[in-house]
């Protein structure tokens, strides 16, 4: 337990008819930077919300190293939030807002005056104290927000979806920089959002969420590159999952082929879904492909370009920086590294 | 084009304040006639303040104004906030009811109240004729705060709290200043409708107690010079409370402009 900053115990919460949390267990290692992932309405930011003390769970326990805080409320509880609409205090100025905190905490002037400045320093917006929110742009209001949590010094930083209303651009750039404020705090980020870049780009850990229940637990690595079921690869990037077989260790038929592949351990001949990342799918000259089809669409992305290759009854999603015309026949080949194996499973 | 411009606003202005100015003018006439000019004199200001009458009525005036105002805008402004963090069934029937009386004709709220009191046995005077105006002042209080409520971020009390502050000073540093223009417009509506009010209070008052404009109806020999004087002076006190107002904002928009 010693090594937790929080555990979440059997935490199940309703609203009414609906369990948006069941049974839901989890623990956060100190320092962490842990986002929680998933569609809208599969329970993270309850989950967010009763860390942060807004609600109260009705089952389970929230641990706070070791104790339990779930009657805690938040003004007790040693975090800060950083809210989805910027909500900072609109009739008070950036210098007021982000001492608001430490004016509770009845803290000397010089001390406000020190701590704001330099708070203000680290996100980038050192001589906005006498502006007033309204006068600031998205990205600027969000980063005062972020001054205003830190500026606490909290333990653990809560982030609910904090860059959901910037643009792309503004969004990019905040990743990183949030990314480098955990590492300069040495504080832990708990961090929501339904967005799988920025949780793959930012988070140490990823919780994929849906319906309440925690789908997979991985590094952004693990979980881009090892699904563990169906939900998490659509969810995480795109993919191309088609019903297969496992003969033996290392040897997977779908498509109507037969495949190598890295997987082992499963029974022989047990049916499974095979994943492949559209990006791993090679176009060859049709001669030379493990499996021959006929591009049925192409739409230009930018980076890569996106194409339907159609093989009698399946359709490969592939993304290659090499352009074919629609109505071409071509081949692909699939590596034994890029075919991932899971397990059949009934609910997904 | 431009000059009609000015002259339509002019005249507007006008037709707007002649009717005011004509009252201030007359009101330092010192012949008794209302159609012709005597020469200037403070004569019926000086009768107007030695008429008892007249100031005791202005007294219990302000008196009843002021304390309805405090009291229903304190009431008025809890009331929103509780209805603003209930349900929304609950909300929208208790605003129903709560506007409903707004709607009520003054002559019905009236005597409905000055049958409950007497049914209650409560003497009519100072105190019933208060409790009516804070009764009809309420709901309009009600009406201007609740605007301002529905205005507010909800993260931003939780964001208060988040920072640790209780409940308590969640609601006094960051709700109450949010809200605090609606507290004062629903303050202000409230000083006016107590001090126009003529057809509630005359039902809920009694043992002399008489406000203006009971005075001024109830007046045997009808609209006095007199009345002029006093009615110039109340004209000059809200002018007064307008400017303050409107001064204080606009300092207000020039510190938030001027950093």
């Amino acid at each position: 337990m010693g090594e937790h900053i929080i555990d979440l115990q059997g935490i199940t919460k309703s609203f009414g008819e609906v369990t948006v949390l069941d049974n839901f267990n989890l623990y956060i290692r100190p320092n962490e930077f842990i986002t929680l992932l998933g569609p809208s309405g599969c329970g993270k930011t309850t989950l967010l919300r009763i860390i942060g003390g807004f609600e109260k769970p009705d089952e389970g326990k929230v641990l706070y190293r070791g104790q339990d805080i779930a009657d805690v409320p938040p003004n007790k509880r040693n975090f800060n939030t950083v809210f989805q609409k910027y909500s900072l205090f609109p009739h008070m100025n950036i210098y007021e807002n982000i001492a608001f905190g430490l004016r509770i905490k009845k803290m000397p002037e010089e001390a406000i005056r020190e701590k704001v400045l330099n708070a203000l320093e680290i996100v980038n917006l050192p001589g906005f104290e006498a502006r007033y929110p309204d006068s600031l742009s998205g990205g600027q209001q969000q980063r005062i927000a972020i001054a205003r949590a830190i500026v606490c010094e909290p333990e653990v930083l809560l982030f609910d979806e904090p860059l959901g209303a910037l643009d792309l651009k503004l969004r990019q750039g905040m990743q990183h920089e949030l990314k480098k404020l955990r590492e300069a705090l040495g504080i832990t980020f708990i961090y929501v959002t339904h967005d799988q870049e920025e949780a793959l780009t930012m988070s140490d850990t990823i919780v994929v969420m849906h319906g309440g229940l925690i789908q997979q637990i991985g590094t952004p690595v693990d979980i881009y590159n090892e699904p563990k079921n169906k939900f998490v690869a659509r969810f995480i990037g795109e993919s191309n999952i088609v019903d297969g077989v496992m003969h033996q260790d290392f040897e997977v038929s779908f498509a109507d082929s037969t495949f190598t592949c890295v997987d082992s351990g499963f029974a022989k001949d047990e049916a499974v879904d095979v994943v492949i990342r559209p990006e791993d799918i090679k176009i060859v000259e049709k001669a030379e492909g493990m499996l021959q089809g006929t591009v049925k669409s192409v739409y230009f992305k930018g980076v890569h370009y996106e194409m339907i290759i159609e093989n009698g009854a399946y359709q490969w999603l592939v993304h290659s920086t090499q352009m074919e015309e629609a109505g071409t026949e071509v081949g692909i080949n699939i590596y034994p590294n890029d075919i991932h194996i899971m397990k059949k499973e009934e609910n997904h | 084009m431009k000059a009609l411009k000015k002259v339509y606003f002019y005249l507007v202005l006008l037709f707007l304040y002649a009717p005011i100015l004509t009252l201030v003018v007359f009101s330092f006439n010192d012949a008794k006639s209302r159609g012709r000019w005597g020469g200037f004199s403070l004569r019926w200001y000086q009768e107007l303040f030695r008429s008892s009458d007249t100031m005791d009525a202005l007294l219990t005036t302000v008196l009843v104004a002021l304390c309805a105002a405090v009291i229903s805008t304190i009431l008025g402004t809890i009331s929103a906030l509780a209805l603003h963090k209930s349900g929304t069934f609950f909300r929208k029937s208790m605003l129903n009811l709560t506007y409903l009386p707004m709607m009520n004709s003054d002559i019905v709220t009236g005597v409905s109240l000055m049958l409950l009191f007497t049914f209650m046995h409560l003497e009519l005077g100072f105190l019933t004729l208060l409790l009516s105006h804070i009764t009809f002042c309420i709901p309009y209080v009600i009406l201007a705060v609740m605007p301002k409520l529905y205005g507010i971020n909800q993260n931003v009390y939780e964001a208060a709290l988040d920072l640790g502050a209780t409940q308590m000073e969640a609601y006094r540093k960051i709700i109450l200043p949010d809200i605090l223009p609606g507290i004062i417009s629903g303050f202000l509506i409230s000083v006016t409708l107590s001090i126009d009010d003529f057809v509630i209070s005359f039902f809920n008052t009694g043992n002399g107690i008489k406000n203006i404009s009971i005075l001024v109806y109830s007046s045997k020999t009808g609209v006095k010079p007199e009345n002029y004087a006093l009615s110039a002076i109340m004209f000059g006190a809200v002018l007064v409370l307008l400017l303050i107002i409107n001064l204080k904002e606009k300092k207000k928009v020039i510190e938030e402009s001027g950093k």
